[in-house]
Parts: C-alpha cells; structure tokens; sequence
C-alpha cells in the first residue's frame, strides 16, 4: 500500500480540478436527461390543459361535426382501433416467420447477410415512402380493377405492415438470439427435431421478446399519420367500418385537420384527441411491459 | 414436459388475445345499425374530396344531410384542389371540392378520356386577405404593384424601407401558404402573373394557423391566407388594404362578393359528375347542397353566391 502513495501525492493538487470536471460532467449528463423529461412534461401538461375540457364521453361516440361541442372522433377511434388489430394479424406471422426462418434456418452466406442488411435499413425509410408505395401498389396497381383493393382498410393494414414488419423482424430475431443455446443442445439430445425444438424450446422462451417487439411495432404504427392520410384521404366519415373492405379514418388524421381549422375551439378538441391517442399508446405499452414481466419470472422458475 | 405445458399455454394466450379482437370487431358492427331507424329508403355512398378550402362547407352540407338521410354514406377528403380534380377526372369521386376552376387543358384532357362529364357549380367566394402585425403602425395598403415588387421570384426587397418611400427601416418577414395550396396557386397567379411563381424565401406552412401565430407576433411581419382565417384572429392580426388601381379597398363581408376587392377574391366551387348525379343518393344530395349551400358557406367563413348563381347552378345540373 505504501509504495503507491507517492503517486497519489502527485495526483494531489490536481483534486480539486478533477472534482469540478467530475461534477460538472454529471450537472451536464443530468441536464441531458432533463431536457426530453421536461420537454414532454411541457408538452403532456400543455396537451392535457387543453383538451381535458373537451374529454367527454360524447367526444368518444359522435361524428365528427363543423360545430365543435358536437364533434367526436368515433370514426377515427375505431378505425385506429381495426387498423391497429389487421395490421398485427398481418405483421406477427410473417415478421416471427421471417425471424425464425434468418435466426434458426439461414445458411450463414452472402445472400442472409444482404437480407438482414436490407431488413435493418428498412426499419430507417421514411414512413411518407411506404404511403406511397402503399398508394401505387395496394390502392392504384391492386384497387384499379372494380375495386378490388382500393382506399380500404385492407390497404391500409397492408401498408402498415409494411412499415413495422422490419422493426418485428428485428425484434424478433434478437429474442430467438437471446435463447441460450443449451436449451436448444437439450432439446436435441432428447431426440427432437429443428421443428420441434423451435415450436417447444425457442419460441416459449422467446415469446416475451416478440410481443413486447410487436406491441411496440403497433404503437408507432397506430401513431403514423402520412402513410394513412396517403392511403385514406378521408378525414370526414359518418360511418365505422364493418369490414376490411371498407372505407376508414384514423385519429392521426382527424387530429391533424382540427390543428388546421381556423376556430380556436378545433385547437381544444385537437388536443382531446391527442390525449386519447396517447392513452391507447401507454395503454398498448402498458401491456407489453405487463406481458414481458409475466413471462419472464415464469421462464426463471 | 415443462417446454409442452408453456407452449399449450401461450397458443391458448394467443387464442385468448384473437377472442378480443373479434369481440371487438362484433361490437363495432352493431354499432352501425342503431344509427338507422327513421329513414330506411335512401342508401348509397357519395364520394366528395378535393380543396381544404371548400372542405368546411362540403363538411358541414354532410353532416346536416345525415341528419335527413342517416343510412347515405358520405366520405369527404382533404386531398387539396389538384389531388381532388386528380381523382375526380378518372372517376373515383363523384364530387370535387375545388378553389379554382378546374385547369384546361392539363385536368379538363383527363377528364375527356375516361369519359367523365361533370357541372361547375359556384359556392361563393373567399377574399385572400393580406396582413400584418399589429405592432406595425405605418402600413395601411398596399398597391398589387408592390405586392408583386415584395413576392415576385427574384425579389430584392428585403426590409419595408425598399418597399415605399417613407416607410422605416424595418426587416420584412414574409408568411404564406405552402406550394400545395390552392391558395398559393390563386394568390401567386394574381399577384405575379403566373400560379405556383414566388419568392422561395419566405415562412411556409400548410397550417395557416402557423402562418397567423407567426404574423401576430413578428412587428415586420407580412402574409396572405384565406378571409376566414383573419375573421377568427381579427384581435391578433391587421388587415390590409389593396390597391388594384381605383383605391385601397379592405376585404369585408361586403366587398368580397360584390367585386370590389379585386383581384385577391377567389371563387369556390365543387364540381359534381353527371353520371353520378344520375344516382339518386348524389342527386338528392346535390339538390340539397345548393338549397343549403348559401346558409352553410356563410357559418363557415366564407361569402356565399348570390340566390341567382345557386338558381343558375340547379338549371344546368337538370339539363
């Protein structure tokens, strides 16, 4: 121990310096933090200033109306709802097939590793492109002939999975990586096959990782507005879909054409949507966080 | 064993999760039925899409029609005036909101090809409304030649001193509509002879309610939107007066469809597709738009057309 203290000495004089960086790093980092937390702060209070007034139970149920104590958003709220619920039926088979098929099956060459780089820079495009590709293909290229596909949900839904199916994939890839391997080697040894232990080892294990993926996938897809303002173009609407073949709106786009009214009370019910917006999306991560903890002290014991 | 109990257990989540979804999908579908007892006759979907200008009247003639007519489905988009006569000219809506008369031979061609014949009927008219901060006290008209001097391509003018003599040595801040706006079509058209030519360099927004936020609070501010937009921040905006020639004249009420504050007023029309209208859905709904139209396009902000021009509008749609 002696030895050193000449060292620590000569360290010494400059303690004092070092103390103020350290801190000052820390006041900086913190400060770093600060900013989104208050930024959103800001914005929840401002948002909830607003629109609180206009919450009600009406606000859920009624059309949307040029005066605006009788404007609701019920058409935008269930098509955000349909749409949410198409998109996953679409995206989860195909977004866990695709993991599956890349983390368990891929030979490791040259082609499986330009369709990861290819899947990881999708998750990167500009949700606008995938509107337009969804316009070309689902809506002008598919609906043209009698309205096969046209400006439905089902177009929609399709577009959205477009957009989160990389953002699942990923996910999904990185919960089947994270199975340790000697479940799989066990599994093995007790003469199953690749089917079997993916259908009875890796999936069970690596399910809490792709619904919380998939949950997160769908809460950015229920909040995108330019690819669906793209596909639906509708923001007035006195009916609710039935079908997937149907017309629909969503909330992004009803509370984007308040924003743009020109009476201030459209500002209020614009925030109002918001709130409900941001209700379904803490809602949906409610449930993944929920879903994820379930799972997890189950696969410990 | 463990690995079979979890998995029969998480297809059965899965299971419990899909159970959820059709419940809510059932739910919905009753839903639309309650909404349908009176009036059982009249069903049908009516298409409408194009300007967000015309689109509050458009919105407003639905909603009252529902009323009447609740099992008639009618969608109104928000696609602007060309994405709307986009749609309209191959025959995806049956009417088409428009801020300008629809473009020959660019939009009209199209039309020709897929065999689309359609009727303009006039709605009324909006008055493009030049403005102000408040805080600027020495500006009260402006002549269409300096408009054009401030928002022509290659403007030099960079402060209100260039614009007239006598005014201060003040930076200009120009707002206005972005290029996708039927309003920046009209008001560019006008002012510097051709649509879709302006100064890039000025603040633009789709949202004119940006456009007025940015105007009220800037002293050297200057900008254009649509009448109804001044009319609900008249406390946060100063009007100017135009000059084309026989004297400055202040858009109002009054002057807007009479045809003295020329040349910023624009009419507003929707354009209705004669082989729709053959359906009776979109004919009782069109008939409706012009008996309701006058009343409707003044509660939104606009100037409604004269009786004459709706009477005008009925006869050619019966021809």
């Amino acid at each position: 121990m002696n030895e050193y203290k000449p060292v620590a000495n000569s360290i010494n004089p400059n303690r004092k310096r070092r103390k103020i960086i350290g801190a000052s790093v820390y006041c900086i980092f913190l400060i770093s933090t600060l900013v989104g937390i208050v930024g959103l702060g800001v914005l929840i209070f401002d948002v909830l200033d607003k629109g609180i007034p206009w919450l009600n139970w009406q606000f859920l149920t009624d059309y949307p109306s040029r005066k605006p104590e009788e404007a609701g958003l019920y058409s935008a709220l269930i098509g955000t709802i349909w749409l949410m619920f198409m998109t996953a039926l679409l995206t989860v088979p195909i977004g866990v097939g695709a993991a599956i098929y890349l983390e368990e099956y891929a030979p490791r060459n040259l082609l499986t590793k330009a369709i990861e780089i290819n899947v990881s820079n999708l998750a990167g495009v500009p949700s606008i492109v995938y509107g337009l590709l969804g316009m070309a293909l689902f809506v002008y290229y598919l609906g043209s002939s009698e309205q096969f596909l046209g400006r439905t949900l089902l177009a929609g839904a399709l577009t959205l999975a477009l957009l989160v199916l990389p953002i699942v994939i990923m996910a999904s890839r990185e919960a089947i990586r994270a199975v340790p391997d000697s479940y799989r080697q066990g599994a093995y040894a007790m003469g199953a096959d690749k089917w079997q232990v993916i259908k009875g080892v890796v999936l069970p294990s690596a399910l809490p990782g792709i619904l919380t993926g998939t949950i997160l996938a769908m809460s950015r897809a229920i909040g995108e507005a330019a690819p669906v303002i793209a596909i639906s173009a509708l923001v007035y609407m006195t009916f609710i879909p039935a079908h997937p073949m149907e017309r629909f709106t969503v909330l992004p786009i009803q509370i984007y054409n308040w924003v743009a009214r020109p009476q201030e009370e459209f500002r209020g019910l614009a925030a109002a949507g918001i709130i409900v917006l941001l209700a379904i999306l803490l809602t949906m991560n409610a449930i993944a966080v929920v879903l994820r903890n379930k799972y997890q002290t189950r696969s410990e014991e | 064993m463990t690995a079979l109990v979890r998995n029969t257990e998480s297809v059965s989540i899965v299971f419990i999760v899909l159970g959820i979804f059709i419940c809510g999908f059932v739910g919905c579908g009753n839903d639309t039925s309650n909404r349908s007892d009176s009036q059982k006759e009249l069903t049908g979907t009516i298409e409408i899409d194009g300007s967000s200008t015309v689109y509050p009247i458009s919105e407003a003639v639905a909603e009252e029609f529902n009323k009447l007519h609740p099992r008639v489905r009618v969608n109104v988009g928000v696609s602007g005036t060309g994405g709307g006569f986009k749609r309209f000219t191959v025959g995806e809506t049956d009417i088409s909101d428009a801020s300008r008369p629809i473009k020959d031979p660019k939009e009209t061609s199209v039309a020709d090809e897929n065999g689309i014949g359609y009727v303009k009927m006039r709605l009324g008219t909006d008055g493009l409304s030049v403005t102000v901060s408040p805080s600027n006290d020495f500006v009260e008209c402006l002549t269409i030649q300096e408009l054009n001097a401030i928002w022509k391509p290659d403007s030099k003018i960079y402060n209100w001193k260039d614009v007239r003599l006598g005014f201060p040595n003040l930076k200009i801040r120009l707002y206005g509509p972005d290029t996708d706006s039927g309003t920046f079509d009209y008001f560019t058209e006008e002012i510097n002879g051709e649509a879709q030519v302006s100064r890039p360099d000025y603040t633009a927004s789709a949202d004119d309610n940006v456009l007025v936020q940015g105007i009220s609070g800037d002293k050297g501010s200057l900008g254009y939107f649509g009448f109804a937009y001044y009319a609900e921040n008249t406390d946060k905006l100063k009007l100017l007066s135009v000059d084309s020639g026989s004297g400055c004249v202040k858009p109002s009420l009054q002057t807007i469809p009479s045809g003295e504050y020329s040349p910023l007023s624009r009419p507003l029309f929707i354009y209705v597709n004669t082989d729709s209208y053959k359906r009776p859905e979109v004919k009782i709904f069109v008939d409706y738009y012009m008996e309701v139209g006058p009343g409707l396009t003044n509660e939104v902000g606009y100037v409604a057309s004269s009786e004459s021009t709706y009477a005008d509008n009925k006869s050619r749609l019966s021809e």
